[in-house]
């Protein structure tokens, strides 16, 4: 216990470094992702295309590669990008493709006739699109989205694995500086991410009662 | 709600619209691409010859990142069989009527499904060495996979146990099976079959999970390309990083993405042979009843 005290400092540190990562890359797959989605459901075909290609190759690749290319990759197209930055993207870039399919299974959950009632008083395909039908999709979407979050924040732990002195990378550096300490350095790091991820799911099943639609 | 019903179908003047739409789309994404390209070019990234080092089996690079996939499948394999064994397990445990088995279960699987993927398997890797017990990256790769996703599982499964209709197992109480009888003839024979693509979705997220073995320094893909790429660099530089790197990712994409195609078909196949049996009434299990981003995101 100790232990934990006396470097109580470097632990908050990491764990700001976790937050960090985890609110632009949350910010950046929330507006992408709804982005995407809005394309997945657009009438011009190639937009639809784009969006699909998209999600497929994300979902498809391991968080470990798109850093890769972020932090190795972007160099060879003369893009030098920091590692706190580079994480920040690649984490967001991935997560985007989980949020764009959160968000469109609640677009096909709204009921049709919202949509073509939304049609029939004469709105255009985004004004329905922005008026009507996301309004009500994120709603139904808070549970998903909030299992996005709280995975997006665990998935923030590859980061320790290109540079960036966040939780999880706590634990190889003070297996070698304390190496008999390892277990009080496992449980702070434990203790740290449940102090992000607990309060989150606490905070999403709040916001699911606000939202909730009364049908 | 299927997306046209957000729009009519398109007149003479929102088809005008549209079709400069797809061309200027079109064009967004060529510009983007050729972009990327000049780069590429500008750098010399586009020389046939540094390509076909990847398929020139006398370079070794064909062999060491075929090694490289053997190895992913090697853990991904073990960790599928060994998480699904144990998450069936912990499932059943969470649903036991005993309190004593109950709590303990669920606090194991809630604190696996809290904890990430690679504090996990930092924990297996660094943990034993402590007490004297030397342990792999393999070894440690796959105990962390294998904890992980086997929480993840056990929730699918139970999901999958309660979506089964009560009146099976009252019938089955009824004709005087024992709970184990019940758990093991009638309920889990019908919740594998509706759990089936769900549980398939979350397997490929464990392959894509076991490239956090490059972290460790066990040599999967990933790693095996990334060692390509410092062994090359001695005699030629960078000169073939990049390619190495895009050759580990299309593989990687290729088999996940055959994986998912997979789970598609079967997901189609299990909703037409539901229907002609017994009609519409029961609802098939989506993902997002099971949390964790349908699974998808449950780990990498």
């Amino acid at each position: 216990m100790g232990f934990l005290i006396d470097n109580f400092g470097l632990f908050v540190d990491a764990m700001g470094q976790t937050l960090l990562i985890s609110l632009f890359a949350g910010l950046l797959a929330l507006v992408l992702g709804t982005i995407l989605a809005a394309m997945r459901v657009s009438p011009v075909p190639p937009l639809r295309g784009l969006a699909t290609f998209y999600v497929e190759v994300f979902r498809n690749t391991p968080l470990t590669v798109v850093f890769f290319f972020i932090i190795f990759g972007l160099p060879q197209i003369d893009t030098v990008i920091s590692p706190l930055p580079g994480a920040m993207l690649a984490v967001g870039l991935y997560t985007a493709a989980f949020v764009c399919e959160a968000i469109r299974s609640g677009i096909n959950s709204i009921s049709a006739g919202q949509a073509e009632a939304a049609r029939a008083i004469g709105l255009t395909f985004s004004q329905s699109l922005r008026e009507v039908v996301l309004p009500q999709a994120f709603r139904t979407v808070v549970p998903p989205l909030g299992n996005v979050w709280i995975a997006m924040v665990k998935n923030t732990s590859i980061a320790a694995g290109f540079f960036i002195p966040e939780l999880s990378a706590l634990l190889p550096r003070l297996a070698n500086a304390a190496a008999d300490e390892l277990i009080a350095t496992l449980i702070g790091v434990v203790i740290a991410y449940l102090l992000i991820t607990l309060p989150s799911a606490y905070g999403v099943s709040r916001l699911e009662k606000r939202a909730a639609i009364l049908r | 709600m299927t997306a046209p019903i957000l729009y009519d179908v398109p007149g003479p003047k929102a088809r005008r619209r549209i079709r400069i739409g797809t061309v200027v789309g079109i064009l967004l994404i060529l510009g983007l691409i050729a972009y990327v390209l000049v780069k590429l070019a500008g750098n010399g990234q586009l020389e046939g010859q540094r390509w076909a080092v990847i398929f020139d089996p006398r370079s070794s690079v064909p062999q060491f990142l075929l090694r490289g996939l053997v190895a992913t499948l090697q853990v991904a394999a073990l960790g599928m069989v060994l998480a699904t064994a144990m998450g069936a397990l912990l499932a059943i445990g969470r649903l036991s009527d005993h309190r004593w088995v109950r709590i303990p279960v669920t606090t194991v699987i809630e604190f696996f499904r809290a904890v990430p993927l690679l504090v996990v398997i930092f924990a297996a890797f660094l943990l034993p060495p402590t007490f004297g017990v030397p342990i792999s990256a393999y070894a440690a790769l796959v105990i962390g996979l294998t904890l992980y996703n086997s929480a993840v599982i056990a929730e699918i499964v139970r999901a999958g146990i309660l979506s089964i209709d009560k009146g099976q197992s009252e019938a089955a109480y009824g004709i005087g099976m024992r709970k184990w009888q019940v758990m093991t003839f009638i309920l889990l024979p019908q919740a594998i079959r509706r759990m089936l693509p769900v549980l398939i979705a979350q397997l490929v997220v464990l392959l894509k999970d076991s490239s956090l073995g490059f972290i460790i320094g066990y040599f999967e893909l990933l790693r095996s390309a990334r060692s390509l790429v410092e062994f090359f660099r001695v005699d030629f530089g960078d000169q073939y990083s990049f390619q190495i790197y895009v050759a580990a990712a299309v593989i990687y994409i290729f088999v996940n993405v055959i994986l998912s195609i997979f789970a598609r078909w079967l997901d189609k196949r299990l909703a037409r042979s539901k229907k002609s049996r017994e009609g519409d009434e029961t609802l098939p299990l989506t993902a997002e009843q099971f949390g964790a981003g349908g699974g998808g995101l449950g780990g990498v």
